[in-house]
């Protein structure tokens, strides 16, 4: 069953303030890399694919601080928004955006293979869709085991059109697995919009042909994206049952670093008039009304931000590249040689 | 010692793995209340519950992918694929995920998976239910690639791969099920990675895994008969090649050909005709022949489809013109 | 375990060999390089040597049987080991080649190719086996053979030219070398020839000896394909004659010139200064040597072998005479090395010594010229207007048009001609 959601937003308090402030900052911190990492892409420094989260840092700063540390987190390729989220530094997703050994993945992963076990990060994948399985696999580990963490998974809306998604959300359902699907709805699937790829606009809809709870949400407000999640979150977490998120949110540059912002499929206008609703606004707006940030605590903020971020290109750029004999490690597990 | 069939040695190594460690589950199309298509998982489901022995739709690329997650986060999944032809359809979680995720992850991630179920061809089931595909997951590096050919290879080594830490493609088969070997009692593993002299002998090395092996066994008793000691190499795993004891032999015999039941382009054969011409130039007294399936799709009608397999027949004159045999 | 003796190719262009007589009899103790018997070839009588220590157990054929190359002749092993067990018969030819009168059916020819195998029935397979194919003709073909056969000659030093292959295409595998134990013969022998005999005619058969047989086999060849055609100088002799008195003379007992080893140095200052003349056909591409190897035709007791004397252009005339002399007191001792009679860039014959004015020759293939010499006989001839009795010789060459055309040969002629008119220009 689809919802629509009301925003319910904690006003006031000193505890609101200082996790609306860590979520601005969060949010923040994910702006200001996803413009270096642009920048370092055109400078050569990163090379290959580089898919950016910029507009949608409100739904991975939402959903992720409704987590625990012991839960698990599957995503896309479109994942430095959800891998800084999460808790991985700065410096550690530079370095391996620029491929050194000092990269999460030690330099072998790259942008679209971000990994991180101790935080329960699955990665960061390639294939369109190939991921929602093994999301749900993680599910049905926990429940093998009979615990009660949560396997969370994003993927965009395009995904929701390949088999994986289908064949996973009917077992996912069937076997009542602790995990929440979120569909981050950016409106296009790489140069298609929505429309044009998939039969039903209101893709939680899809739920129902799963018998899965389903709700939409407005990603532009992490707020909003906080309560929907809560509430996916506590049905896995006691009632081991899978939740369908549709988060609609926007992305204000391409689909990837070789894709342009506007002027192919989306019109000037209309990212404008999407940027509006940044979700770095409209928190920073909600803050100011309930009288939590004020232009100084912002410009520290800001100020802040950037050192982090500078810092971690930096880092990147001095830090050393993988041996040569990297090449030939990890194929295999150690312990049984070759 | 006790004689076992094919089938009954896999239920063995699952059962004894499941009881072995709680991480181990079985799951795929009719493993649990079916008793498993070929009656591989029979009275699992009985002993081990549905929690451990898991029923799924039809969606193979769903449950393999929910395999590799599982695996990731530390469980050991086995994941039943009811034949090896329906494996396309999950290929992408085993080639793009199983087979990747620790190298992508700079080490992070290990998928300590079995993939297994039947391959190759059975009687008259025509083009889409009879291939051989072990010469494709062969060339995935990340991925270890195992073929018995006896009832006790196949619980040994179905032992083994459960306990291997990488993904693992298990290759059985439908025509070996039923057939019958002795397995020896306690605990029996078989390493991977390590090919057995199926049959001794001085004169020519005739190199087969899985169905083949029988083939070159009987191929070996009509050499015999001409006065010619086939050494018989059941190579067991594909990936990694045991090249010790190929190459050994080869030394030996300085002839060799190569059995396989797949297709000849880039099959199984050709990696190891270029393993031996570049390693064991010298010990050649003959080019390698290759005897191979038909380069067609399988057909239906069943004198086509047995003149497409390779048989003992075809294995003699093989061995003959690496001897420079002439006549009968 | 017992090795197997094998008949060995012992020139290059041997198929078979006759056995004169074993040099060890069942029972002695043999070790590797003794002589086990002695075999007649296409061209010698050559030695047959052991390649394993032991006792020889076993003759399995007896003196005077011809066995085809490769062919198992014996055994060697431990005193007391059983053999012949297990492996079928080889089917080499046994058939005694004696010389009979009357009736007599020739011994068994060489091998004929052997049937073909039945090919395995998958489109990937290589076709069926060659029959044994005759080794190629010139020692400086490339030899076809097995990596392990090059490693085992390479051991044992071995000259792989000098072995018949019993592989594809005549590919030199193992058991050419060391026959692979339980294996069995491939070379079967054809049905013995049957003989027509009329009651009417008295008659002598006579059985081919190797060299007849090499004879007939390699000049036809010749004959055949090559499109031939002659020149024929007529030399005035008179110089090389009064040259030739004058250095026997002052040599004394040093040793003699004779005629034709006169001949033979003018031939192949001739050819060096005619390279187009000392060349091979070779099908796709022409062989010009650069050095003159003349292969001096010598007659002996039962046919014709042709030594050679190399580099013939750079050697003085003593030097050729010292040479010539030798191999062909050799020759007629059958005592030659294969490398001693194969390989010639250009062929001389000279039938002179039996008064044959002269004669055209058969080219040896694949060389491109052969010179038949005639006798030097005293004939009327006009010397400055002035009828003058001369000693004069006939001399005809015989060219391979492919290689060498009229006018290219006529010139080779007139040079070779000046110089034996004018011997001093051997000197020039």
């Amino acid at each position: 069953m689809a919802t629509s959601t009301k925003p319910e937003r904690t006003t006031g308090g000193a505890d609101a303030a200082e996790l609306h402030l860590r979520y601005l900052r969060q949010m923040l911190l994910m702006r200001v890399f996803e413009e270096k990492a642009g920048e370092a892409y055109s400078l050569g420094k990163i090379g290959g694919f580089c898919h950016l989260y910029i507009g949608q840092e409100a739904v991975a700063v939402g959903s992720i601080a409704a987590l625990r540390p012991d839960d698990y987190i599957t995503t896309a390729y479109r994942d430095h928004g959800q891998a800084l989220a999460r808790g991985m530094t700065a410096r550690a997703v530079m370095a391996e955006l620029f491929g050194k050994a000092t990269g999460c993945s030690k330099g072998k992963g790259g942008s679209m293979h971000l990994f991180d076990a101790g935080l329960g990060f699955l990665g960061g994948h390639g294939i369109v869709g190939s991921h929602i399985p093994i999301a749900a696999g993680a599910a049905f580990a926990i429940k093998y085991r009979g615990g009660d963490q949560v396997s969370v998974c994003y993927f965009g809306e395009a995904a929701a059109n390949i088999g994986a998604f289908h064949e996973t959300l009917n077992m996912a359902s069937l076997w009542d697995l602790p995990a929440v699907f979120i569909c981050e709805n950016n409106g296009y699937g790489m140069g298609t919009a929505v429309a044009r790829a998939s039969a039903v606009k209101n893709l939680s809809v899809r739920g129902n042909a799963y018998d899965m709870p389903a709700e939409t949400v407005d990603g532009q407000d992490v707020l909003v994206v906080r309560e929907a999640m809560d509430r996916a979150v506590a049905r896995a977490r006691t009632e081991s049952k899978p939740t369908l998120l549709e988060i609609r949110t926007y992305r204000f540059v391409g689909h990837s670093m070789s894709d342009a912002a506007h002027g192919t499929y989306r019109s000037k206008d209309e990212v404008e008039e999407y940027r509006r609703r940044d979700p770095i606004k409209v928190l920073a707006e909600q803050m100011r009304a309930a009288g939590s940030l004020d232009d100084a605590r912002w410009s520290a903020l800001e100020a802040e931000v950037k050192a982090e971020v500078d810092d971690a290109y930096t880092f990147a750029e001095e830090s050393p590249d993988p041996d040569p004999s990297e090449l030939f490690t990890d194929v295999y597990a150690p312990e049984q040689g070759r | 010692m006790a004689t076992i069939t094919y089938r009954d040695a896999l239920n063995q190594a699952l059962r004894e793995e499941l009881q072995h460690d709680d991480r181990v589950f079985l799951m795929g199309e009719e493993v649990a209340e079916y008793d498993g298509a070929y009656k591989v998982s029979r009275g699992l489901l009985k002993e081990f519950g549905p929690k451990r022995i898991v029923d799924t739709p039809i969606a193979e690329l769903g449950f393999a992918g929910i395999g590799v997650g599982a695996a990731m986060v530390g469980l050991r999944p086995v994941i039943e694929m009811m034949t090896w032809n329906f494996a396309l359809l999950a290929i992408d979680q085993i080639v793009n995920a199983a087979a990747k995720m620790r190298y992508m992850s700079g080490g992070q991630f290990g998928v300590p998976i079995v993939f297994r179920g039947p391959g190759g061809a059975a009687l008259q089931l025509a083009a889409q239910h009879s291939q051989a595909f072990e010469s494709w997951y062969a060339h995935i590096p990340g991925l270890k690639v195992v073929t018995p050919a006896t009832p006790a290879d196949a619980k040994g080594l179905l032992k083994s791969a459960i306990r291997d830490d990488d993904p693992v493609v298990f290759l059985e088969g439908e025509m070996l099920y039923n057939n019958k070997g002795e397995v020896p009692d306690g605990e029996h593993l078989v390493p991977i990675g390590s090919a057995e002299i199926k049959r001794p002998g001085t004169d020519v090395t005739l190199i087969c895994h899985s169905k083949t092996v029988a083939v070159c066994l009987k191929a070996a008793d009509q050499l015999a008969e001409l006065g010619v000691q086939a050494e018989v190499v059941d190579l067991r795993t594909i990936r990694p090649l045991d090249t010790g004891t190929i190459l050994g032999s080869v030394t030996r015999t300085n002839r060799c050909v190569v059995v396989e039941e797949g297709w000849p382009f880039a099959g199984v054969g050709a990696q190891i005709v270029d393993l031996i011409q570049r390693d064991a130039f010298d010990a050649l007294d003959a080019p390698i022949i290759r005897v191979t399936g038909a380069d067609v799709p399988m057909p239906y009608n069943r004198q086509l489809e047995k003149s497409s397999k390779p048989d003992a027949g075809k294995v003699v004159d093989a061995a003959k013109q690496v001897l420079y045999m002439v006549g009968s | 375990m017992a090795t197997k003796i094998v008949m060995e190719a012992l020139s290059p262009t041997m198929e078979e060999g006759r056995v004169i007589e074993w040099k060890k009899q069942e029972g002695d103790a043999v070790a590797i390089g003794d002589v086990l018997a002695e075999v007649e070839t296409d061209k010698a009588v050559m030695e047959l040597v052991a390649r394993s220590a032991g006792t020889l157990l076993k003759h399995l054929v007896a003196a005077g049987a011809t066995v085809p190359v490769s062919a198992p002749m014996g055994w060697i092993g431990q005193a007391g080991e059983s053999v012949d067990g297990g492996s079928p018969p080889a089917k080499a030819s046994t058939v005694n080649g004696e010389r009979s009168t009357g009736t007599a059916a020739p011994p068994e020819a060489k091998p004929a190719p052997a049937s073909a195998p039945s090919a395995p029935s998958q489109p990937s397979s290589r076709p069926a086996v060659q029959p044994p194919a005759p080794p190629p003709a010139e020692p400086a073909g490339r030899v076809k053979a097995s990596p392990l056969a090059r490693k085992i000659a390479g051991e044992r030093g071995l000259d792989l030219g000098a072995v018949a292959g019993s592989g594809p295409e005549g590919r030199i595998v193992k058991r050419d070398l060391d026959q692979v134990r339980g294996e069995r013969s491939e070379v079967r022998g054809a049905a013995p020839l049957t003989s027509h005999v009329s009651p009417l005619t008295a008659f002598t058969d006579t059985p081919l000896t190797q060299i007849r047989k090499t004879i007939a086999k390699r000049l036809a060849q010749s004959i055949g394909p090559i499109p031939t055609f002659y020149l024929t100088s007529q030399v005035d002799m008179e110089r090389v004659a009064e040259a030739r008195e004058s250095l026997n003379t002052a040599a004394g007992d040093r040793g003699k010139v004779s005629f034709n080893d006169i001949i033979l140095k003018a031939v192949a200052t001739a050819l060096q200064q005619h390279p187009e003349c000392n060349a091979w056909w070779q099908d796709d591409h022409i062989r010009y040597w650069h050095t003159v190897d003349i292969g001096m035709a010598v007659a002996i007791e039962d046919g014709l072998i042709t030594p050679v004397i190399r580099g013939a252009q750079a050697k003085s005339l003593r030097e050729i005479a010292t040479e010539s002399r030798d191999l062909a007191t050799r020759a007629r001792e059958r005592k030659l090395k294969p490398e001693e009679y194969t390989g010639s860039t250009f062929s001389v014959s000279n039938l002179g010594m039996f008064d044959i004015e002269h004669f055209t020759a058969i080219i040896n293939p694949p060389e491109a010229g052969i010179l038949a010499v005639g006798s030097i006989a005293q004939v009327p001839a006009v010397v400055n207007g002035q009828i003058q009795v001369r000693r004069q010789m006939r001399m005809t060459m015989s060219c391979d048009h492919r290689v060498i055309d009229g006018a290219t040969g006529a010139k080779f002629m007139q040079t070779l001609s000046l110089l034996l008119e004018n011997p001093l220009a051997l000197v020039w």
